[in-house]
């Protein structure tokens, strides 16, 4: 890779500042739910009323099961019930 | 110091390690959040839902990544997916196809976003003193005097110190092999 100057390197390092402190940590909280979520998955998968209820509205859900609530849990959450 | 590949972290990450899942975040945090804020122009409210959802299909889809080295353009188009459902789902646009909700140069921008981490992957090897100076000054926008205070220098140094950073990590960028390469660093 050549023909870089400075001022090229400043203007590429300007692109990129660093995203919320708070969105980088809730995404890396992902894994510590995991185990959470997927119980409440599967559960949902043994019971077609409870899984209504969850599909309905998941922050609630998470509530319920007393999972702290953040949009990338949330997000997990969908995400699993999508793929069933 | 030598960053692990994308390819290594990928694996570790599938191993179960919570520190890859973490600086696997950390390393394309940025990269997310300038596509969902700069490419695509989102709201902050709507960019944080992309980037969060972003990660969870990350998380939850890595081990049906393919080529572990391609991580980088898979995470770009997960990003641009996801933006455009925000921006279809939001009403600001009706119907259309997904090329027609992206926005105009999106490619242009997304090349330079590229290259911009691909220049951040060489700030490790320009030691911890320029990546931190080099971070603050130019991605954290702050002052020679905030720069000065965080890291105990005088601010009158500041300067002189960023200039030499910026060659040395022009240096390092000459001096890049064609090999993988790690797509960034915080």
């Amino acid at each position: 890779m050549t023909g870089y100057d400075e001022e090229r390197i400043a203007e590429l390092l300007r692109l990129l500042p660093p995203a919320p402190t708070g969105w980088v940590q809730a995404a890396q909280e992902l894994p510590a739910a995991r185990t959470e979520i997927a119980a409440l998955v599967a559960r949902a998968e043994a019971d077609a009323a409870f899984r209504a209820r969850v599909v309905a509205d998941l922050e609630a859900a998470l509530v319920a099961e007393g999972i702290p609530v953040t949009p990338s849990v949330v997000a997990v959450l969908r995400s699993s019930l999508e793929t069933d | 110091m030598t960053m692990q590949t994308d390819s290594e972290l990928v694996a570790r990450c599938r191993d179960g390690e919570e520190a890859a899942w973490n600086e696997l975040v950390e390393r394309f945090s940025r990269y997310v959040y300038a596509i969902a804020v700069q490419a695509f122009r989102l709201s902050a409210h709507d960019a944080e839902d992309v980037f969060q959802e972003v990660f969870a299909r990350v998380y939850e889809h890595l081990g049906r990544l393919r080529n572990d080295d391609a991580i980088r353009p898979w995470i770009a188009q997960l990003t641009r997916r996801l933006c455009i459902d925000r921006i279809r789902s939001s009403g600001r646009e009706g119907p259309a196809d997904m090329d027609d909700l992206e926005p105009g140069g999106y490619d242009e921008s997304l090349a330079q976003l590229d290259e911009a981490m691909t220049v951040r992957a060489s700030l490790d090897a320009v030691g911890e003193d320029c990546r931190e100076i080099l971070d603050r000054f130019f991605c954290r926008d702050e002052s020679y005097r905030v720069i000065g205070d965080a890291l105990s220098l005088p601010a009158g140094t500041i300067a002189s110190r960023i200039s030499r950073c910026l060659a040395k990590l022009k240096v390092q960028l000459e001096g890049r092999s064609g090999g993988p390469a790690p797509s960034g660093v915080r």
